[in-house]
C-alpha cells in the first residue's frame, strides 16, 4: 500500500450523513455488516437540520380519511405520473413504520389533543398529512437518528469529502477523497457504496441550500458510469426571504401556509384565488412558484421583486408557538415581526426531484454495488416534490437501501479489488490547482455559474435560451482547468471549492441537456416555446448517460398496473 | 459604498494573529456574509465552517468583538461602524482560523446511555401534549456548543475530564424527562458527567441562540433529581413507583 493516503475498509460505505444516509447506515449495521459513515461537514449539520415542516405519512391521526392510497394518489398526481409508480407505492405504504420507529427511537412530535402524532395540512396533500414538530422536523429527524447511529457500531468520519468512486472492473470497490481538516488523502475499500449525498441547489444563485448541496454524490456517479434521469426537474421553492440581500433565498417554511397563511400582491389581493381557485396556496409548488413569478412578471409584485406572505391574522402566541424559528428568524435577520406584519418572499431553488436512475425498491444504481437515496435519487417525486415527502423518502428508501446494500455485499464470492491508480488520477487532478499558472478563482467560477443558471435554467425556459446556457456552460468547462488556489491543503475553502466546482458544472450540463430534451411544460419544467402539458412527454422520463460524452435521451415511465392506475383515473 | 473593518483570526494550534479586511457593507449584512466576502475576493485560504445561514445548524459559532455568537446571526449593523473582531472560539483548540476542534463533544455525546423505553411498551404510544411540550425546549438545541464555550468549569478550569458541560446537561434532562424513557442517568451525572461542578453562574444560558434555559429548566432539576436519588431514598422511591419521570424544580 503506498503511504500517501490513509486506508480504511468497511463492508458498507456511506456516503453521506444527512437523514437518508444515517437512516442507511443504521440498516447496514443492523445487517452485521461494518458500516463507515462519511459527512462533509460534523455530524448533526446536514441540509437535513433545516427541513421545517414535516414528514407526510398517512396516519390518519387528524383525518382518518387518510390513507396509503390517497397518499399514493396525491404524490402521482403532485409528480405530474412521471413518478415511478412502484417507488410511490412502496412509499406510501411504509412511511408511517418509518415515522413510529421515529418515536421509537426518541423521536418527539407535536401531539393532537389525545394524544396521538399531530399531522398538519401541506400543499397539494388531500388530508392533514405532514407530522412535525413546530417548524424544526428536520432537526428532530436528524438529531434522533444521530442518537441512535452513535450508539451503533457505525464508524463516522466526519469533514472528509470523497470525490472518486474507485472500481473493480464494472463492480464497485470503494471511494477516494481527503480531508477537509489537513487535506490528507483518504481511501475506502468497500464492497457497496451507498449514495446519500443530497442535492445541488448551489449551482443556483437563489437557494435555500447549504455550501454542502453542490452534487458531488450525483456527479461521482455519473463518473462511475451510472445514469442520471429527469435532471431538468429543479424545484423552486415559492417562499424564500428576499430582503435583505444577505438573507435572499432562505426558506420560509411551507407550514406558514399549512397554518393558514395567505399570499397577497402588492395591490392587496390573494391571487392563488386566480390561479387554483380550489387549493389557493396550499396548491402543488411548482404552481405557486409559477404564480408569484407570474405577479412579479405582471407588475403586481412586493417592493424587492416577490408576493406578501400575511400570517397575521392569527393571535402572536399562536404563531410564535407553531412557527417559532420563522418568528425568530425574521425578527432577527429582517427586522420584522411576523405577528405584526406580512413577510416578503419570492422562489427559491430548494430541492432536485432528478438524480441517479435507481432500481424501485432496493436504491440499486446501475453500477453494481453502488446504490442511492434521498434526494440524489430520482423516480419518487417525478416533475414535482409535494412537500413532506422528502423526509418519509429518506426515511423508507434509506432503510431499504441499506438492507439491500446489505444483501448485495452477502451475495459476493469474492471481495472487489481497488486499482491505486484511480486514486492517483484523482489525486493528480485534486492537487492541480496548487501548481501551473491558471489564473481563475474557483469562487469567481462559481458565481458565474450561478448566473448562466438562474439566466437560462431558472423558473421559466425557452429552447434558445437553454441552447445558449449549454454553451455557456461549456466555456466554463474550459476554464476550470486554469484554476487556481494559493495556501496548503490545510482546511482551505478555496481549494475545496475547486472540486466542488467541477461537479456542479457536470450537473449543470446534465440539466441543460435535460430541459432541452423536454419539449413540454410539466410540474417544475416550464417551458414558455411548449407552454402545454403534453400527454407524449408524460410517458416518458428523461436520462443522461456517458458514451464519449454526455447524451440525453428518453425512456419509457414504467407502466402502471391496473388497480393503481384506476385509483388515479376515480379521482382525477 | 460604506465599508467595515474586519479584524479576522488567521492561525493554527501553533498560534497565530489577528489579519485586517475592508468589507463592503450591505443592507442587512451579517457578521458571516463578511467571512464569505473575505474569501472569495481577498483570501480564499480563509477557514470557517458553516451549513444552513439560518441559524438552524449551529456551525458558524465563533467570539465576536469577545462574544461567542453565531456569525450567521450576528448583524454587521448592529457594531455601529466599529471594528469587527471575529476568533474561534477560546475553549476549545485552534484547527485553522476559525475552525475550532469540537470532537470532544463528540465523545462526550458517546459516553450518554441511549433513549431506552420499555420492550413490553411498543407503539405507537400516546403521549399528550403536555407529556411532550416541556421537552421541545431541549430538543431545540442545535449544538452550536457555544454553551460549552463559555462554560467556566470548561474554558477557565480546563474540566474536560471532569464536566460534560451545558450541552450534555440538557440532552441528558431530555432523556431523563422522556414520558417514555425507563432508564436512570443519575450515576452518570454524579460520576463523569460532574453535575456537582457547574455553581449556576449560568452564563451558558445567555449565549444560547435557541434561548433554552439551560440551567433553570435542565441543570437545576437534575441537580434535584441526583440529590433524591442519593440523599433521600423516600422520594427517590416515590417516582419509581408514584407517576414517573415527574422534573422538580421547574
Amino acid at each position: 500500500m503506498a503511504d500517501w493516503y490513509e486506508t480504511f475498509e468497511h463492508d458498507v460505505l456511506v456516503i453521506g450523513a444527512g437523514g437518508a444516509g444515517m437512516r442507511a447506515a443504521i440498516a447496514a449495521v443492523e445487517a452485521g455488516l461494518s458500516v463507515g459513515l462519511v459527512c462533509k461537514s460534523l455530524l448533526g449539520k446536514a441540509h437535513t437540520v433545516m427541513a421545517e415542516g414535516g414528514i407526510a405519512a398517512a396516519l390518519g391521526n387528524v383525518d382518518p380519511r387518510d390513507n396509503w392510497q390517497a397518499h399514493f394518489i396525491d404524490t402521482m398526481r403532485g409528480g405530474k405520473l412521471i413518478n415511478d409508480y412502484r417507488m410511490v407505492e412502496i412509499f406510501a405504504r411504509e412511511v408511517p413504520d418509518r415515522v413510529y420507529e421515529l418515536e421509537q427511537w426518541g423521536g418527539l412530535f407535536d401531539r393532537t389533543p389525545d394524544g396521538k402524532i399531530l399531522q398538519r395540512p401541506f400543499g397539494a396533500h388531500t388530508y392533514p398529512r405532514a407530522c412535525h414538530v413546530g417548524d424544526r422536523t428536520g432537526l428532530e429527524l436528524i438529531r434522533t437518528l444521530q442518537d441512535k447511529a452513535v450508539h451503533s457500531r457505525i464508524e463516522v468520519y466526519m469533514e472528509v469529502t470523497l470525490t472518486w468512486l474507485l472500481k473493480d472492473a464494472e463492480r464497485i470497490a470503494g471511494a477516494f477523497g481527503y480531508r477537509r481538516e489537513d487535506g490528507r488523502f483518504v481511501l475506502f475499500r468497500a464492497k457497496a457504496v451507498i449514495l446519500a449525498t443530497g442535492g445541488w441547489g448551489k449551482v443556483y444563485k437563489v437557494t435555500s441550500n447549504s455550501w454542502e448541496c453542490t452534487g458531488d454524490g450525483c456527479a461521482m456517479a455519473y463518473d462511475a458510469g451510472a445514469e442520471l434521469m429527469d435532471m431538468e426537474m429543479v424545484q423552486f421553492h415559492p417562499t424564500g426571504m428576499v430582503w435583505p440581500p444577505g438573507v435572499r433565498g432562505i426558506l420560509v417554511t411551507e407550514a406558514v401556509r399549512g397554518e393558514g397563511g395567505v399570499l397577497r400582491n402588492s395591490l392587496g389581493e390573494r391571487f392563488m384565488e386566480r390561479y387554483d381557485p380550489k387549493k389557493k396556496e396550499l396548491s402543488s409548488r411548482d404552481v405557486v412558484a409559477r404564480s408569484i413569478y407570474e405577479e412579479v412578471r405582471a407588475g403586481r409584485g412586493s417592493p424587492h421583486g416577490g408576493a406578501f406572505l400575511d400570517i397575521t391574522h392569527w393571535e402572536p402566541e399562536f404563531i410564535k408557538r407553531k412557527l417559532p424559528s420563522m418568528y425568530e428568524q425574521f425578527l432577527k435577520l429582517a427586522n420584522i415581526d411576523i405577528t405584526k406584519s406580512p413577510m416578503e418572499v419570492a422562489p427559491t431553488v430548494h430541492y432536485v426531484m432528478g438524480g441517479v436512475r435507481v432500481e424501485a425498491g432496493t436504491g440499486a444504481t446501475t453500477v453494481p454495488g453502488l446504490f442511492a437515496v434521498g434526494e440524489v435519487a430520482a423516480g419518487l417525486h417525478g416533475a414535482n416534490r409535494l412537500g413532506g415527502n422528502s423526509l418519509g423518502d429518506l426515511l423508507v428508501f434509506g432503510k431499504r437501501a441499506g438492507e439491500h446494500a446489505a444483501a448485495y455485499v452477502g451475495g459476493l464470492r469474492a471481495a472487489p479489488q481497488v486499482d491505486e491508480h484511480q486514486a492517483e488520477e484523482e489525486r493528480t487532478l485534486l492537487q492541480r490547482p496548487f501548481e501551473g499558472d491558471g489564473q481563475e478563482n474557483p469562487f469567481g467560477l462559481h458565481e458565474e455559474l450561478q448566473e448562466v443558471m438562474s439566466t437560462h435554467a431558472g423558473i421559466a425556459r425557452t429552447g434558445e435560451g437553454l441552447a445558449q446556457g449549454l454553451e455557456k456552460v461549456g466555456a466554463l468547462q474550459k476554464r476550470v482547468e486554469g484554476l487556481r488556489v494559493g495556501g496548503s491543503r490545510l482546511f482551505n475553502p478555496g481549494w475545496h471549492a475547486c472540486r466542488d466546482v467541477r461537479f456542479m458544472l457536470t450537473l449543470c450540463e446534465a440539466i441543460f441537456r435535460s430541459a432541452i430534451e423536454r419539449q413540454e411544460s410539466r410540474g417544475a419544467h416550464w417551458r414558455l416555446d411548449y407552454p402545454n402539458q403534453d400527454p407524449q412527454w408524460g410517458t416518458l422520463n428523461v436520462v443522461v448517460y456517458r458514451d464519449g460524452k454526455m447524451k440525453a435521451t428518453t425512456r419509457p415511465v414504467p407502466q402502471m398496473p391496473l388497480d393503481l392506475a384506476r385509483l388515479i383515473q376515480q379521482t382525477a | 459604498m460604506a465599508e467595515a473593518t474586519f479584524h479576522v483570526f488567521r492561525g493554527d494550534a501553533k498560534g497565530g494573529d489577528l489579519v485586517t479586511y475592508g468589507v463592503p457593507v450591505t443592507e442587512g449584512m451579517v457578521v458571516l456574509d463578511g467571512i464569505h466576502y473575505i474569501q472569495a475576493h481577498l483570501d480564499g485560504t480563509l477557514a470557517c465552517r458553516w451549513n444552513c445561514k439560518a441559524a438552524k445548524c449551529g456551525s458558524c459559532s465563533a467570539e465576536i468583538n469577545g462574544h461567542p455568537r453565531l456569525m450567521c446571526k450576528t448583524r454587521v449593523d448592529d457594531f455601529k461602524g466599529e471594528p469587527i473582531t471575529v476568533r474561534p472560539m477560546k475553549a476549545f483548540p485552534v484547527i485553522k482560523d476559525l475552525v475550532s476542534d469540537v470532537s470532544w463533544n463528540y465523545r462526550v455525546n458517546k459516553q450518554i446511555p441511549p433513549f431506552t423505553p420499555s420492550p413490553y411498551d411498543p407503539g405507537p404510544w400516546k403521549m399528550y401534549p403536555e407529556d411532550v411540550e416541556r421537552l421541545f425546549e431541549f430538543r431545540k438545541c442545535i449544538e452550536c456548543f457555544l454553551c460549552q464555550d463559555v462554560c467556566h468549569v470548561l474554558r477557565e478550569h480546563d474540566g474536560f475530564d471532569r464536566y460534560m458541560g451545558p450541552r450534555f446537561m440538557v440532552r441528558v434532562a431530555a432523556l431523563e424527562m422522556h414520558p417514555k424513557d425507563t432508564l436512570s442517568r443519575t450515576d452518570l451525572l454524579r460520576g463523569s458527567g460532574g453535575i456537582g461542578f457547574c455553581n449556576i453562574t449560568k452564563c451558558c444560558e445567555e449565549v444560547c441562540p435557541e434561548h433554552i434555559h439551560i440551567t433553570d429548566n435542565a441543570i437545576i432539576p437534575l441537580k434535584e433529581r441526583m440529590a433524591d436519588d442519593y440523599f433521600d431514598p423516600w422520594r427517590s422511591l416515590l417516582r419509581v413507583f408514584g407517576k414517573k419521570k415527574e422534573p422538580r424544580g421547574t
